[in-house]
């Protein structure tokens, strides 16, 4: 089971065992992580489960998608670490993935 | 104004009230009639199309042909494909005056769509929306404090309307003591001729035109000094929006009036109205003041205030065993995806903690999904935060009256009585 670190703006830290087909907005949800709403339930279409990936695990778990990029590109927090947690799928290779969370979904 | 839509004048022949959902011809359906919105008879016939017709082609209406989307997952699917389903030429059932095309980006497609939109909506983004969380507490308290006790009053009158005017007011830095005429400007812009307000068109373009001269002279103002952090300052520097021609300003102006004003509104009387019907989701919430963000959140799918979204096919597409064809109107109907039972569990009910309780399409989805949604639920927050322990409750003491629309679901008046503790 890969381990996920979801850290809060303000450095809280959380550390999650998530399943093989959770994704990394899901395994938040059901662990309970705050910062993340998620407010279409996974469809890609709202922008409320914005996580900003560490550096070193940018080229691993890749870019922005198709219908991904034009809703991040609407959120005045998005740089270039941004992705919807939604659009992640957890997978062996994420064992050990560190994500940053914004202080608000928008 | 072409004569097809000039003849929009409300015509009671179409009006379902009275009829039976259940055995009335499919192609009879005519969901965008007002007529069953205002008598609040439209939940069965919503629930007979999800069941019968998801997809769902009435023939002729007082606005001509139309698609009828009520299922959730359908409305999440053709919002995402702008491609296929544009914005443009409007996002309301009619089809605007060609000759007076009012621009504004909920009415248009990407990329200058999302060019405009991000011009504006840092002004509505979290971050300064906790800067203004301590004045919007403030104007909350200052009108309940000054609430008639122990009698009735019109709550829409003295609270919703009062609270989202005055918020306007201030994200326009607009002239406070003439607030009211944001109000009306709103109203203007979503009146149908023939139903109170207005007569006509003609004179819902004239109103109009008042308001952008007003708008003109301000924005002039803000063009002349430092960039501030009101919309209109922020549109009259903002790189992409700065040398915007006036239609395109008034445009933008009434969408932003508009969206945030009869929306909240209407969901704020929505809650006085849906917490009194529901007096065990009441209890819940004085036992656990707690509550309060998520009873927020079912209000406004509760409420769904505005009740659907037009796209329009910008070619043939099919879904499933059916085809819309290109040039189409298509209308996303929020409010009845808000009650499908296959996304929703018990969606009928008014379930303040219910679970997943942000998972509504009120807000739409997608990238023209509510640019003030924060804002919105931020002032319901702010307002139930200063109820709960001013009033023991609001009781309502008449059956509301409602608009005659069936794109704008709310509310003329709610007769209550303010119980204080």
């Amino acid at each position: 089971m890969p381990t996920i670190t979801y850290i809060e703006h303000d450095g809280n830290t959380h550390e999650i065992e998530a399943d093989n087909g959770d994704t990394v907005m899901s395994a938040a949800i059901k662990n309970m992580v705050p910062g993340i709403d998620a407010d279409c339930g996974g469809g890609c279409s709202c922008g409320t489960c914005h996580v900003f990936i560490e550096p070193e695990w940018q080229a691993v778990v890749g870019g922005p998608g198709e219908f991904e990029e034009p809703m991040l590109d609407l959120n005045p927090e998005r740089n270039d670490q941004s992705r919807l947690s939604c659009q992640i799928d957890v997978t062996e290779e994420l064992d050990g993935l560190v994500v940053r969370l914004p202080e608000f979904q928008f | 104004m072409s004569a097809e839509t000039r003849a929009n004048k409300p015509t009671s022949s179409r009006s379902l009230v009275g009829r039976d959902p259940w055995s009335i011809p499919l192609e009879e359906i005519d969901l965008a009639h007002p007529g069953i919105w205002q008598a609040n008879e439209f939940l069965p016939f919503l629930a007979r199309l999800r069941r019968d017709a998801p997809l769902h082609y009435c023939p002729s209406s007082a606005v001509g042909p139309y698609w009828s989307v009520t299922r959730f997952q359908d409305v999440m699917d053709i919002e995402k494909r702008t491609d296929l389903f544009s914005s443009e030429p409007t996002i309301g059932i009619v089809d605007p005056d060609p000759e007076y095309i009012l621009p504004m980006f909920i009415a248009m497609d990407p990329p200058k769509h999302d060019i405009q939109r991000k011009t504006v909506q840092g002004v509505v983004a979290p971050a300064n929306l906790k800067n203004l969380e301590p004045l919007i507490r403030q104007r909350v308290c200052d009108i309940l404090d000054n609430l008639p006790l122990n009698e009735p009053f019109n709550w829409v009158e003295r609270v919703s309307r009062d609270l989202t005017t005055q918020m306007l007011a201030t994200l326009f830095d607009f002239p406070f003591e003439e607030r009211s005429k944001l109000t009306y400007w709103s109203d203007v812009a979503t009146a149908i001729p023939g139903a109170g307000l207005v007569d006509s068109y003609e004179e819902s373009q004239k109103i109009l035109q008042e308001c952008l001269m007003y708008f003109s002279k301000i924005w002039q103002e803000r063009a002349s000094k430092p960039p501030g952090d009101d919309l209109i300052s922020m549109l009259a520097h903002g790189e992409s929006t700065r040398n915007m021609p006036p239609l395109e300003f008034l445009g933008n102006l009434i969408l932003l009036i508009v969206g945030g004003n009869d929306t909240t509104r209407n969901s704020i009387t929505g809650s006085v109205l849906a917490l009194h019907n529901n007096p065990a989701e009441h209890d819940k919430l004085r036992a656990n003041p707690a509550l309060i963000s998520s009873m927020v959140s079912e209000t406004i799918r509760w409420q769904t205030p505005l009740a659907y979204m037009r796209r329009t096919a910008t070619q043939d597409v099919t879904i499933r065993d059916v085809t819309i064809k290109e040039g189409d109107k298509v209308l996303l109907w929020y409010a009845s995806a808000n009650q499908d039972e296959s996304a929703i569990e018990h969606a009928d009910q008014y379930i303040i903690d219910r679970p997943n309780v942000r998972q509504h399409l009120s807000f739409g989805t997608g990238i023209h999904r509510c640019m003030g949604n924060r804002l919105a639920e931020m002032q319901l927050r702010v307002l139930w935060e200063e109820i709960l322990p001013r009033f023991r409750a609001i009781e309502v003491v008449e059956e509301p009256s409602r608009i005659y629309s069936s794109f704008v679901k709310g509310y003329h008046a709610l007769q209550v009585i303010a119980h204080p503790h």
